[in-house]
């Protein structure tokens, strides 16, 4: 059998390039008398932006570290041990980069009963042990610490979660199984499945004292010294810690019940993680902890070895690296500064842009339109918007007075616009009127201003074509939220030059959007691949299968709602028209749905009523709909519209519209929310063979998204 | 309008374990403003009944008042510590008189009806901010013979003050340095000292300097019991060849904070906190910078006078000891024996460090130990040499006095 420390080696030798975390061991006198005490501090060494990780050799050190403490224990030299991180950070988990590594199962396992075996060592000591939640705690940082007797943890705290699941993993390490045997079944699922697939929301201190993770809360000014003074107090008997009694009945079941009640309204039971998750939270009701840390190690092992981790890996980097370094943006050292804003058009869309643009830019705004009475409109919006931040403490009254005193109106785009750096259009969606628009903008703008457009379909070179300075115009297409969707499609027209674009990244990044640089090509990439997709829903609805059926065809890709959900939100009329501009543009693939056509024509807004509280087909709608007699299954539907996405997916590769699939996947995850588990689409269309079907190849290289080879 | 003046009380005082400045030392990547952020929290730990919300002003003292003891410490160190945004604070220093001089100057503000309650402390980092950090001597100090250049070198004027007092000889200063050793241990040992510590967090990264990672001071790290003349006798004498002024019969060079609360007595008394020490008057006083460690003379002198108290009525001292030669001075000057039991019961800076600024408010803590022990002394002084000759002395009266009972 081999030992941990073998083990750990094996599994180090695999990841050469991991950052290494010490665990130090200190020894000190508690105070009051209370004894020698030894403190392990977690550290690799670097600053707080570089947080502290466990990979093989840095569990190897902390198993070294408590092989010392263990004699020093066994031996009666030390009443106790604890274990805290570096400032402002107390451990981040497992290294991602060395899951990503792993090829086979048994080396996935080993990972997994490494940390277990590392970890449970401290709960097996001759004395008691206590984790100190000093900073950032995720993951295997939490775990370790639920290892202990005893925890304390920071006010200061600012992020604290069992994120596993929301990669596409189980807390391994002991989280399924020892969590829920300290706060009990529903809180944990709160933790462990509810919080993670609610975007890995983190915990604060306070929370996770209440929550009753941690047995005492101090605040970060002098935390580590009130920890050990505590720890003091409870060797000592002077304090006893009382936690709550656990309900081992029915309570934990219905916990369970409701983790998977919100997992299928996630995920749709799209990616196994959670369940694995709430199996062992299950199991762990008997409080049986040998047998739910097998059951963890097997789970991470499968997992580890599955698409659905890679796939959350893969999104993870997408949104954590890629966004951050948009492929194709130029030299940033191009770009100019933006000292003021102008927003031609005062409509809805204008007035969430100029407020955006005024919160996060914090330089003048000026909004214009072909009135008077629109322009006063648009901005009161705007101010009734910072109001609302104001009742919602979001900012301050200091805050909301300066950013309504960047945001005005005027009439004579002359007088606004003189000494603007960067204007955006957001008027109605016609080539001819955004024209027109850009013509009035360019006479009275500065020669440097970046003209910019917010149009969703239409061919921003063609909208530059009049303009005595074409080079200079960007496309720069926001996603409805405007403040909730992060993307940001930047087009890059024919004659856009790179100080535009630069300027352009530039001014996205002050945004706090997530860039994605596309070709010029119709309705970029979001709206097309949307469309192409409902296109093929309302196809198949055409010719024949019923609305219910061709709806639960697709609720496997776990997406935010269902197609006709989404079409009600993003207004069938706008929906007809951008499929009315992709059939232009590629007839042989993209219809107009008679039957949405219909929809419109006869001015309703969605297909369905909600009078009963869940959607149903609005009778009328069902009279308007003209169906044929081809009838397909859930699966055949599934097959059409996933072949229809993987061709189109193909195609834009090959036009260029971005540079890469991994693009089309960050659009899809952070402008359409479409799931992080399943990596977007590409990842999954690898998975499921579409890619190959369709195209003959697939998306992706392989260890991208998935197990490598 | 008339004015009355009110009765200024000492309420409590804390420090952190002080520490050896240097690459070695506990504090060495501990930040000086931490130090006395710790102290004023633990301030109001100890005293719950005080709303923070009622403290007036927060005067800290730092000799080198740059980096982390830069920054108007006074005002950061109490947003830092989490007292109220209304809690006002300022920067204070007469080098190691600087908490002496904090206090005296809230206790002024106090008397006065300006503050009813404030803090008061000092810290000083030696280990970051050695000695003469940023200094910019005039040189007029030189050409004009303002000042003697030794004026400048603490242990230079030590010397010097041996050279005036021929009778203090190195073997007095050292007889002096081995019971501060064998007072404060025994001070440590009878528990007396750590009751007024506040424990401190300190990180290590670096292996040559000891183990690893997160410790906690709980002690102050300059104390070497068991030290004995032998000892003492082969130490070198940095500061003039064949000298008398050693590391051992001065205090080192260390890293610490501490802080006060000081009241009106009044104020005190309706809060329900506690009133440990009465303040009865104070004095600072200038002398020739060459000897600098004479000033505490002329300051209890004139702090005597004001109060119109003799040597004779003060039954506790707690006089710093920044060189053994400066408090063999004042002894001699009013014919106290060397090892008169009234003077340093608990040891002093010889022993447990001088981390300059921070200094005045250690002698007032023990001070107030003693006092509450022994209810049969009525006035005991606090007092100190300071940079560029000067010295201060607060004199304070028992409230547990019982003498007249």
């Amino acid at each position: 059998m081999t030992t941990t420390a073998e083990l750990l080696k094996g599994a180090a030798e695999l990841f050469p390039d991991e950052v290494v975390t010490q665990a130090h061991v200190r020894h000190l006198d508690l105070p009051q008398g209370a004894g020698r005490f030894a403190l392990i501090t977690l550290d690799n060494g670097f600053d707080h932006t570089k947080p502290t990780t466990f990979g093989p050799q840095s569990l190897a050190n902390l198993n070294v570290a408590i092989d010392q403490v263990e004699k020093e224990a066994a031996d009666g030299e030390i009443v106790g041990v604890g274990i805290t991180g570096k400032p402002f950070i107390f451990a981040v988990g497992a290294d991602l980069k060395g899951v990503e590594l792993l090829k086979k199962h048994e080396d996935a396992l080993a990972i997994g009963k490494g940390g277990h075996d590392v970890f449970k060592r401290l709960s097996a000591l001759a004395v008691p042990t206590f984790a100190y939640y000093n900073g950032a705690a995720m993951g295997g940082g939490v775990e370790v610490g639920l290892h202990c007797s005893y925890r304390t943890v920071s006010k200061a705290v600012p992020a604290f979660s069992l994120p596993e699941v929301f990669l596409g993993l189980v807390p391994g390490w002991g989280g399924c199984v020892l969590l829920p045997n300290l706060i009990g079944a529903d809180r944990a699922v709160s933790v462990i499945i509810e919080n993670s697939l609610n975007q890995n929301k983190q915990l604060k201190g306070q929370q996770i004292y209440d929550l009753g993770i941690a047995d005492a809360l101090f605040e970060g000014a002098d935390f580590l010294e009130q920890s050990l003074i505590w720890t003091a107090s409870v060797l000592k008997g002077e304090t006893e810690v009382v936690r709550a009694e656990l309900d081992r009945g029915d309570a934990w079941d219905q916990a369970v019940a409701r983790g998977k009640a919100i997992a299928d309204g996630k995920v749709h039971g799209a990616a196994p993680a959670a369940y694995r998750a709430l199996d062992i939270i299950a199991k762990a009701k008997n409080g049986d902890l040998r047998q739910g840390f097998d059951a963890e190690d097997q789970a991470l092992a499968d997992l580890i070895m599955g698409g659905e981790l890679r796939s959350g890996i893969y999104s993870f980097n997408l949104v954590q690296k890629r966004a951050k370094r948009p492929a194709g943006a130029p030299d940033k050292k191009l770009a100019r500064p933006v000292t003021k804003v102008g927003v031609v058009g005062a409509g809805l869309m204008a007035s969430q842009l100029a407020l955006l643009f005024a919160r996060r830019l914090e330089v003048p705004v000026v909004l214009t339109d072909i009135d008077q009475a629109r322009i006063d409109k648009g901005v009161e919006y705007v101010h009734g918007e910072i109001d609302k931040l104001l009742l919602k403490g979001r900012v301050n009254q200091d805050k909301a007075n300066r950013l309504k005193g960047l945001v005005t109106g005027v009439l004579d785009k002359a007088d606004g616009f003189a000494d603007a750096d960067f204007i955006i259009e957001a008027v109605f969606e016609e080539m001819g009127v955004k024209q027109q628009v850009f013509a009035e903008v360019e006479a009275v703008a500065p020669a440097h201003a970046i003209l910019a457009t917010n149009t969703s379909s239409l061919s921003v070179s063609e909208m530059a074509s009049k303009l005595k300075h074409p080079e200079r115009v960007v496309g720069f297409h926001f996603f409805n939220p405007v403040a909730i969707l992060p993307l940001l499609e930047i087009v890059r027209g024919e004659k856009t030059d790179d100080a535009s674009l630069a300027t352009a990244f530039s001014v996205a990044k002050s945004l706090k959007k997530t860039a994605v640089l596309c070709k010029d090509a119709p309705a970029f990439v979001v709206n097309r691949i949307l469309t192409r997709f409902m296109g093929e829903i309302q196809n198949v609805i055409d010719e024949g299968t019923p609305v219910a059926v061709a709806e639960k065809a697709v609720e496997p890709l776990g997406l935010p709602m269902s197609p006709l959900v989404l079409l009600e939100l993003v207004g069938p009329a706008i929906g007809l028209h951008v499929s009315e501009t992709l059939n232009r543009a590629f007839p042989e693939r993209f219809k107009v749905s008679p039957n949405l056509k219909a929809v419109v024509d006869a001015g309703k807004r969605g297909f369905y009523v909600y009078d009963s509280g869940a959607p149903e087909l609005d009778p009328e709608v069902a009279a308007l709909l003209q169906q044929g007699d081809t009838v397909l299954t859930e699966e055949q539907t599934r097959d059409r519209v996933l072949d229809a996405v993987a061709q189109e997916i193909g195609l834009m590769l090959d036009e260029g519209v971005v540079a890469e699939a991994q693009d089309i996947d960050l659009c899809l995850i952070t402008g359409a929310g479409w799931p992080f588990h399943l990596g977007g689409i590409t990842p999954y269309l690898d998975r499921a063979g579409v890619s190959e079907r369709v195209n003959g190849k697939k998306f992706l290289a392989p260890g991208v998204a998935s197990v490598p080879a | 309008m008339p004015r009355t003046a009110r009765d200024v009380v000492f309420v409590d005082g804390v420090r952190t374990p002080f520490g050896k400045a240097g690459p070695k030392g506990i504090y060495h990547e501990t930040r000086a403003d931490d130090l006395v952020v710790k102290c004023i929290r633990e301030l109001l730990r100890r005293n719950p009944d005080l709303d923070p919300a009622r403290i007036d002003e927060v005067a800290l003292a730092a000799t080198t008042q740059i980096g982390d003891q830069g920054l108007t410490l006074g005002r950061t160190a109490g947003i830092l510590a989490g007292l109220p945004q209304s809690v006002p604070g300022f920067s204070i220093d007469r080098m190691c008189a600087g908490a002496m001089t904090a206090v005296t100057s809230i206790a002024g503000g106090v008397s006065f009806g300006a503050y009813d309650i404030a803090l008061a402390g000092g810290v000083e980092h030696m280990g970051r901010h050695p000695m003469g950090e940023g200094v910019d001597p005039n040189p007029r100090f030189v050409s004009e013979k303002l000042v003697d250049q030794s004026a400048l070198f603490m242990g230079m004027t030590a010397e010097n003050l041996h050279d005036r007092l021929p009778h203090i000889t190195k073997q007095r200063a050292d007889e002096y340095a081995v019971r501060s050793q064998e007072k404060a241990a025994k001070a440590y040992a009878d528990g007396k000292i750590q009751a007024d510590l506040v424990p401190v967090s300190v990180r290590r990264t670096n292996a040559e300097a000891g183990e690893t990672g997160w410790g906690l001071a709980t002690a102050d790290e300059p104390m070497r019991p068991g030290t004995t003349l032998e000892n003492l006798a082969s130490l070198k004498t940095p500061f003039r060849p064949h000298g008398r002024v050693t590391a051992g019969n001065a205090a080192g060079l260390n890293d610490g904070a501490t802080a006060s609360l000081i009241a009106a007595e009044d104020v005190a008394r309706e809060l329900g906190l506690p009133v440990k020490m009465r303040l009865v008057d104070y004095a600072f006083a200038g002398v020739e910078p060459e000897v600098m460690g004479i000033g505490p003379v002329p300051a209890t002198e004139k702090a005597l006078a004001k109060a119109g108290l003799t040597i004779d009525d003060i039954g506790l001292f707690e006089i710093n000891e920044a060189f053994a030669v400066q408090v063999l001075s004042l002894l001699d000057h009013y014919g106290i024996a060397d090892d008169d039991p009234r003077v340093n019961q608990y040891g002093g800076a010889i022993a447990f460090g001088h981390p300059l600024a921070s200094s005045g408010v250690r002698l007032m803590t023990q001070l107030a130990r003693q006092f509450e022990e022994q209810p049969h002394v009525r006035y005991g002084i606090t007092t100190m040499c300071v940079g560029f000759g000067m010295g201060g002395t607060v004199i304070w009266e028992n409230p547990h006095f019982e003498g007249n009972k």
